[in-house]
């Protein structure tokens, strides 16, 4: 292949892997921008939504049925989650809040563990996801298609949602001003739950793609996905659902990029330079690429 | 003249910042129509009482009660069904959302389409110049253009009572004054009007009934007319 | 009524720390010849643990640095001086690829610990000096990137560390003694810290940034003296620990472990250092519980299955419970304080104040 080849090859693997950290990045986004809360949790959330369409497959139904049902179990694990959890401490310092969702992602792995065991199965995805077209040296996978396509309509639509709906701009407003936003008669409430229920559906749909990706459900697989949202989130402005898609971007450039440019004996060490260049960017621009320098509570 | 029912009034109410007690025992009243104003200095707990009436802080005890509804147990957007808007301290307007989505958010708590196109148009017609920058972000508008948003975006919700927390602050006298001939205008038109300001000149000359509050409690309180000639005032709060 | 007064203010200062002393010396002593060897681990685990905690308190609580990655440091200074202390014959058949300057190397316990901790401390200054510039949500992102960095180096430099198989054969150096006796000098060293002036410099930076520079006070070098002196005793406990464990892997230094420290510290309360002990000795304890439950039990009349990870889970759900309902943990921030327990409960005596 080409050296135009091979670099867009990996231009295309690195917008399909952003695109699935997207997905993930745009749910914590929503949720820290309205609450301020950076919900560690949202890669357990992932895993929940994975095993329930694994499970619904398993038992007999069809794969889209079972992702439906898989998406809405997510959205309510989510919003048990911000009733349970999160919403007695509401306005507590963000390092409680922060931790909070530490012991909640605990409490969901440690669950996990306990019921389906440690052992990662194998997810059945449908054939749609497992095709592989090749374009003279170039192979995309149908997957990548399908997952770019699914964040960019989320994203479309989301921002049709904010922009253009009651709850949605009173989303933007919350996260805003708060306390404006409750003297001008915003239920708060309302908006928080609509929040944790799209940040939640969303991470219901990027976890049956990435299980479907990664061909298995275990109960820690969450954690490597969550955390990468999570950098993406923070290096595109935590709060932003740009700023969060094009942290995601940013990121799976940045991983293509390292395992490139990396000689074979470094080439493992490729995380540890992706986190040394997302430190390095918070030394310089602490709130993300497109965060404002806004309320910061501690 | 028969004693009618005051539209609002806080009997005895305390509120606590923790274990710090800001309003200890306040008690004031304002007749349907009425513009009110609340006259202190800084940290007096002008803005508490605010707060409480808005719902944002809980009275440890004392009650707020508004058109027969007591206040004190009732959430913030519950009140501002009622009819009780706040314009706060501050403004916080939405900084990021333009000027017409703040407008919006105004009108949240109203149902009805037609009427809250009525009543933008009557808000744009009140301050011209948020109609020309209706598309703007208003975190780019002026002090002075901010506040009147933040006015225009508590009327958006036909109240029938308007808060206003310290309108002038950081406000150059030009524009204090058209702010102040709005909240006149508005008093004309028969809206009842909680003011309160550090201005207190500006504000004895618009109001009917006035509070002199300081450390949590009310230390004055009577006709503006009266309160304007008092010496008391005039020492501490009129500079002379 | 004069008499009382004067007895309980007339209790020279020096003389609450030498009781105390004497006392864990005392309990020492009985549970070194008295207690089970098990008994005597969950004592030892105990002393590293409180090591650990009361140091990311001094970060934590006491200078609001709210690092997430100090168990990095730990894992610096356990496998520093690990490499250090494991015997020659040892290191050619579970570490062939060594560099030579090290293959040659044994240590005894006291340098390799020093040497592990020394090696802690400079990388904290090096990343420190970067890092502490940052505030509130942002330092904690960062020192948790540090964390993943570390785990990620551990796993793949596996000339250095065997990567992610387990390192063992180190030698067991550690004793209840060294474990408590490096306990108790921490809590001397940072009781010391934050009641100088360099304490109030920490407590000043926390509370208010911008106050404690106009009183001058230089934030960052307030704030890298915490982190590189928590950095120092961490590398110190986790040395310890290898010590004690004799055999672990990096994911021993990983989320989980984190977790289980920063549980301690919240519950006892940040900003004391008692309030640090205190959580660190419930929640240790609480843990050996716990897992001892995750066994089952047989009542006779019921038998309770096995449940492992039932200590995990109750945990985090107690640890969310705190949160909640008491944020400000056990001692809520203040140090222990005799005096105040006596006149309490004397007004609780006495009915209403």
């Amino acid at each position: 292949m080409t050296t135009f080849g091979n670099l867009l090859q990996q231009l295309i693997n690195a917008i399909s892997m952003g695109s699935s950290y997207a997905l993930m990045a745009i749910g914590l986004a929503m949720v820290f921008g309205i609450l301020r809360l950076i919900n560690f949790a949202h890669g357990d959330l992932i895993m929940v939504g994975s095993y329930t369409v694994l499970f619904l497959q398993l038992a007999g139904a069809p794969f889209w049925v079972a992702a439906l049902v898989g998406i809405a179990a997510t959205t309510l694990a989510g919003l048990i989650m911000e009733r349970v959890a999160y919403r007695p401490i509401r306005g507590a310092p963000a390092i409680d809040m922060l931790l909070t969702s530490f012991a909640v992602g605990i409490f969901l792995e440690n669950v996990a563990i306990l019921i389906f065991t440690p052992i990662s199965r194998a997810f059945p995805a449908p054939a749609v996801m497992t095709q592989v077209l090749q374009y003279g040296a170039l192979r995309i996978s149908s997957l990548d298609l399908i997952t770019t396509g699914v964040t960019f309509i989320s994203l479309v639509l989301l921002t049709l949602f904010v922009t253009h709906t009651k709850v949605g701009i009173s989303m933007r407003a919350v996260s805003e001003d708060s306390l404006g936003a409750r003297l001008t008669g915003i239920n708060v409430n309302t908006v928080i739950v609509a929040a944790f229920a799209i940040g939640s559906m969303l991470a219901g749909v990027s976890g049956l793609l990435w299980s479907a990706r990664i061909g298995k459900v275990d109960p820690l697989m969450g954690f490597y996905p969550g955390l990468k949202a999570f950098i993406a989130a923070v290096i595109g402005g935590m709060g932003s659902l740009s700023g969060a898609v094009l942290g995601a971007y940013i990121l799976g450039f940045l991983e293509v990029l390292f395992q490139g440019l990396l000689p074979a004996s470094l080439a493992p060490f490729r995380d540890a330079f992706v986190f040394l260049a997302l430190i390095v960017l918070l030394l310089f621009r602490p709130n993300g690429i497109l965060g404002r320098p806004d309320t910061e509570k501690i | 003249m028969p004693q009618t029912q005051p539209i609002l009034a806080l009997k005895e109410v305390y509120v606590s910042y923790g274990s710090v007690r800001a309003l200890k025992g306040v008690t004031i009243e304002a007749q349907e129509g009425e513009l009110v104003a609340l006259l202190g200095a800084n940290g007096a707990g002008k803005t508490t009482t605010l707060m409480a009436i808005s719902g944002i802080l809980r009275p440890r005890s004392g009650s707020i009660a508004y058109r027969g509804h007591d206040l004190a147990k009732m959430k913030s957007d519950a009140i501002v069904q009622l009819g009780v808007m706040q314009c706060p301290e501050g403004r916080h307007i939405f900084g990021a959302l333009s000027v017409l989505e703040n407008l919006q958010m105004g009108a949240v708590s109203r149902k009805d389409r037609q009427s809250i196109q009525q009543e933008l148009e009557r808000v744009l017609s009140l301050f011209p110049i948020l109609k020309q920058r209706i598309r703007q972000t208003s975190g780019t508008l002026s002090g002075g253009e901010q506040q009147m948003l933040a006015v225009g975006r508590a009327l958006m919700a036909r109240p029938s009572l308007l808060m206003l927390d310290e309108p002038s602050l950081g406000l150059a006298p030009l524009i204090v004054e058209s702010i102040f001939n709005v909240i006149q205008q508005l008093h004309n038109q028969g809206m009842t009007i909680l003011l309160v300001e550090q201005n207190a000149r500006q504000a004895l000359l618009v109001a009917n009934h006035a509070y002199v509050l300081e450390t949590g409690q009310i230390k004055l309180s009577g006709k503006a007319e009266e309160l304007r000639t008092n010496p008391e005032v005039q020492r501490l709060y009129l500079g002379g | 009524m004069k008499l009382r007064m004067l007895k309980t203010q007339s209790l020279p200062k020096v003389l609450t720390p030498i009781f105390l002393v004497l006392l864990l010396t005392g309990a020492l002593l009985a549970i070194n010849f008295l207690a089970s060897s098990y008994v005597q681990r969950v004592i030892t685990i105990l002393g590293i643990n409180i090591v650990f905690v009361v140091s990311l308190n001094l970060l934590n609580g006491f200078t609001g640095v709210f690092s997430l990655g100090q168990v990095g440091f730990m894992a610096i200074g356990a496998y520093t001086a690990a490499i250090l202390t494991l015997p020659l014959n040892l290191k050619v058949v579970s570490l062939p690829n060594l560099p030579s300057w090290l293959a040659g190397v044994q240590l005894s316990f006291v340098p390799a610990l020093l040497i592990g901790a020394v090696v802690s401390t400079l990388v904290a200054l090096v990343i420190g000096l970067s890092l502490m510039r940052l505030g509130g949500s942002y330092v904690s992102v960062a020192t948790m990137g540090f964390l993943v960095i570390v785990h990620v180096v551990l796993i793949n430099w596996d000339s250095l560390t065997r990567g992610a198989r387990t390192f063992a054969g180190v030698p067991p150096y550690t004793t209840l003694w060294w474990a408590w006796g490096w306990a108790a000098l921490t809590v001397y060293v940072v009781w010391r810290l934050v009641h100088s002036s360099y304490g109030r410099s920490m407590r000043a930076v926390r509370d208010n940034e911008i106050a404690a520079q106009m009183l001058g006070i230089n934030i960052m070098r307030t704030r890298l003296l915490a982190f590189c002196t928590s950095a120092f005793l961490a590398g110190v406990a986790g040395a310890l620990w290898a010590h004690y464990i004799t055999s672990f892997s990096p994911e021993a230094f990983y989320f989980t472990e984190t977790f289980s420290l920063i549980m301690m510290l919240v519950i006892g309360g940040m900003g004391s250092i008692s309030g640090s002990i205190l959580g660190t000795v419930a929640i240790t304890l609480l843990s050996e519980a716990l897992r001892n439950a995750e066994r089952g039990a047989n009542l006779g009349f019921i038998k309770i299955p096995p449940i492992y990870g039932a200590s995990q889970i109750l945990t985090a759900a107690a640890f969310i419970a705190v949160i909640i309902y008491h944020p400000q943990g056990l001692l809520g921030g203040r140090e222990f304080n005799f005096r105040r327990l006596l006149i309490s409960s004397h007004r609780r005596g006495k009915g209403k104040n």
